[in-house]
């Protein structure tokens, strides 16, 4: 028997010492910390777009709003087949995970796709980080978050390989959960990048 | 395969979809500087803190983590709602 927690005893236990931490603690440390360096981010973005709220404005008219969405939507499926992984390879549906983890890769490679071409239509059109305040935040902050997603992605594969082992360990579980996280932290900074830079003004 | 769709995880995401959705619509209403685009840009923010909450509960099963990075969680959600409409207002 591994240490980690059987689905039955993680469903029906709500006392503090049934819950489990997902990955391990170490882990969590890093994605707050990152999640944090985010925060602090989005406040400088606000804080300058107080100061030029008209620069802001019209040069967000100039991003695809399509683009970001879409980025939104490849996030959150990518999400959703990490956690239905991760459910796989702890239980019954093993043979299924790393067909999930796959496709919740090609959803990633997706969203650099649609980076790419988002990026190529502003410096095509001379709108680049020195542009103004603006554009130079959108390339920062974007350009940050692809460089997690990049990141992401090679946790991601690591994660499909171990789903192809024929036994996982509860180390290889406890890591498979870590990884399956710092993925969902990608999709959730995003969640609040894309509003920020595309949506709100 | 189609009983392991058939989750809770599926059905926040059907949620989180809908929710970008609206926040889409919401964000390609035209007329920039409007009083009413400043009221559904809040909505905006409030809606992207709710999808961040979801996403941490039931993606990353913090809702049955110990309480206390539950708590460093729902903290992180409520202070980021109220610094990122506090400084759009009145920055």
């Amino acid at each position: 028997m591994t240490s980690a927690p059987s689905l039955l005893e993680r469903r029906a236990g709500r006392a503090e010492r049934d819950r489990h931490i997902p990955g391990e603690a170490g882990l969590w440390i890093l994605i707050f910390g990152d999640m944090t360096v985010f925060a602090v981010l989005f406040a400088v973005y606000l804080h300058n777009r107080g100061a030029q709220p008209v620069v802001f404005a019209k040069s967000q008219e100039t991003l695809n709003r399509n683009f970001g969405a879409i980025n939104t939507l490849l996030l959150l499926t990518s999400s959703l087949l990490v956690v239905l992984a991760t459910r796989a390879v702890r239980g019954q549906a093993r043979k299924h995970a790393p067909r999930l983890v796959a496709g919740a890769m090609a959803c990633g490679l997706g969203f650099i796709v649609i980076k790419i071409f988002e990026y190529h239509d502003k410096i095509s059109a001379g709108l680049t980080p020195s542009t103004n305040k603006f554009y130079m935040y959108y390339f920062v902050l974007t350009g940050v978050h692809l460089a997690h997603l990049v990141v992401g992605l090679v946790v991601l594969a690591v994660l499909g390989n171990l789903a192809r082992k024929p036994e996982l360990t509860s180390t290889n579980l406890m890591f498979f959960e870590g990884g399956a996280c710092f993925w969902h932290m990608v999709d959730l900074l995003w969640i609040v990048l894309f509003p920020l830079l595309f949506l709100v003004r | 395969m189609t009983t392991m769709l058939r989750t809770r995880a599926s059905a926040i995401w059907i949620v989180l979809v809908l929710a970008t959705t609206l926040s889409w619509t919401l964000g390609s209403e035209s007329g920039f500087g409007t009083e009413s685009h400043k009221i559904a840009s809040v909505v905006i923010l409030v809606v992207a803190l709710f999808k961040v909450r979801l996403v941490g509960l039931y993606f990353m099963e913090l809702r049955d983590a110990p309480t206390a990075l539950r708590a460093i969680f729902e903290f992180y959600c409520a202070a980021v709602c109220a610094m990122t409409i506090g400084l759009f207002l009145f920055a």
